[in-house]
């Protein structure tokens, strides 16, 4: 496809929050990604599920930069995140207007990734402080906002080797939603825990869910969480999107074998 | 021929060894501060992504621990001036000194980085750090405690080293036993105070840097 075939902007009335536009994402020779279209409204809640390999997680890690992207455009909030327009047409960003467009998004890992050498707090205002410049005061109550949120201010004060994971994670999406992002993403983040602390984890999603109107990406395994909190489930086969619908339907009455395969193959591990 | 230890000399003679410890410790202090500074300097050159700088420092790197310290500092002693760089033996030795452990050090720097694990980086990226915040309060942090240990050793070596600028003539230990020894021909005690000197130092500095990486990780909560 032409660069040119590409809207500089996405037009007023039809301007998704995220919009994956004919995106492909190859490693050499094997293609991760192949010519994906997506869309994700405003407020919208979309769980990518899928078997290992289908390329769920390329699609958050494109979305949050930390992979390049070989062909289409990605744009966020109407304006194109992995390109920029130079002389009327679109061209590969630079690391300037990527920094621009990411702050829009946030992301929670499968392997939390706390800074070990900083408190939950620390871990927390370090963004506010680093890169929005907000005064430590500032970003002190909006870290201690979001901890109480997450249920972790009575350990503010302590360093991730003395959590645990679910903990860890929880400090985790209070770090990136200090940073205020339109879109979070949310990779596999309860794949790395305990059965016993996964609920602490999903409750607090559960709430970002209800009570915030954020734009949400998730790549999970937890079926039954998916369903509960999903407003649409997108099931990833070999790089694209086999199967797209809300919960009740994919999981009551999926249309493809690859689906119904995989969801029974996911019923009979639980 | 018998072994015959003159007390009274080994009096005489160690106020004068003291104070060529004392340049000992300020040839070796300042080298390994130019070999700290310089040498994350060339650990973070290879990591810029920029093929003709990576190599260039690489090679340099490879050039510096492939060939002899004596060399390094004869060349900058000897054939700077030829170049206009005209330098004390002072100045001439700490910078060799300080060139050659860089070499090393930003080896070890280099494991200390690779050692943190990606999804360090990529957190950083996801919140938007610039690459010096990055860095600065993120990587180096983490880096530091396992470099430790590594730049401790290559602090007891550069120490051990320091001999080697006696030959310009610079006034450290070695070069005062060995004057010491010319002018009364007595090499027994000048030699043997030396090696009691660079023990009595390097022993505890050993112990002192593990007591320093433990107290780092427990400062940063580690």
């Amino acid at each position: 496809m032409d660069m040119s075939a590409y809207p500089l902007e996405l037009p007023e009335d039809d301007r998704p929050m995220v919009r994956f536009m004919n995106v492909t994402k190859r490693y050499g020779q094997l293609v991760v990604l192949d010519s994906l279209d997506l869309d994700v409204a405003e407020g919208e809640m979309v769980t990518v599920i899928g078997p290992s390999g289908s390329g769920k997680t390329t699609v958050l890690r494109m979305l949050m930069t930390l992979e390049t992207i070989n062909g289409g455009v990605i744009y966020v909030d109407g304006k194109p995140l992995t390109h920029m327009e130079k002389g009327g047409v679109l061209v590969p960003a630079d690391e300037r207007h990527l920094r621009r467009m990411r702050s829009a998004i946030g992301m929670c890992f499968q392997h939390f990734n706390l800074f070990p050498h900083m408190t939950a707090l620390q871990n927390c205002m370090e963004g506010p402080v680093q890169v929005l410049g907000l005064s430590k005061q500032e970003a002190r109550q909006r870290s201690e906002e979001l901890l109480t949120l997450v249920g972790m201010i009575d350990k503010k004060d302590q360093h991730p080797s003395r959590l645990s994971g679910g903990q860890q994670q929880r400090v985790a999406i209070a770090r990136a939603l200090a940073m205020r992002p339109k879109v979070m993403l949310f990779d596999e983040v309860t794949s790395a825990l305990d059965p016993e602390v996964i609920g602490e984890v999903t409750n607090v999603i559960r709430k970002l869910v209800n009570e915030h109107n954020l734009t949400m990406l998730m790549v999970t395994h937890q079926m039954g969480f998916a369903k509960d909190i999903s407003d649409r489930i997108c099931f990833f086969f070999g790089g694209r999107i086999e199967e797209q619908g809300p919960p009740g339907q994919l999981f009551g009455n999926p249309q493809r074998d690859r689906t119904r395969q995989f969801l029974s193959a996911v019923k009979e591990a639980d | 021929m018998s072994f015959h230890w003159r007390w009274d000399f080994t009096w005489e003679i160690l106020p004068r060894l003291m104070w060529a410890t004392v340049n000992t410790l300020i040839a070796a202090g300042a080298g390994y501060a130019i070999a700290l500074v310089l040498g994350l300097i060339l650990a973070l050159a290879q990591r810029t992504g920029w093929k003709p700088l990576t190599l260039a420092v690489r090679e340099f790197v490879e050039f510096i621990r492939s060939t002899p310290l004596v060399l390094q500092i004869f060349f900058v002693f000897y054939v700077g001036p030829q170049f206009g760089i005209r330098l004390s033996p002072w100045m001439s030795g700490m910078i060799a000194i300080g060139l050659h452990y860089s070499a090393y050090l930003s080896e070890v720097y280099r494991a200390g980085i690779d050692a943190v694990p990606r999804g360090q980086w990529e957190v950083c990226r996801a919140l938007n750090m610039s690459v010096r915040n990055t860095y600065a309060r993120i990587i180096i942090p983490q880096a530091l405690p396992p470099s430790i240990a590594g730049m401790g050793n290559y602090l007891v070596g550069i120490f051990k080293d320091t001999p080697m600028l006696s030959v310009i003539g610079v006034a450290e230990l070695m070069h005062t036993a060995n004057a010491i020894g010319s002018e009364s021909y007595r090499f027994l005690e000048p030699y043997t105070l030396v090696g009691l000197i660079y023990l009595a130092i390097s022993l505890p500095t050993a112990g002192l840097v593990r007591l320093f990486e433990g107290w780092v990780r427990r400062k940063l909560g580690l």
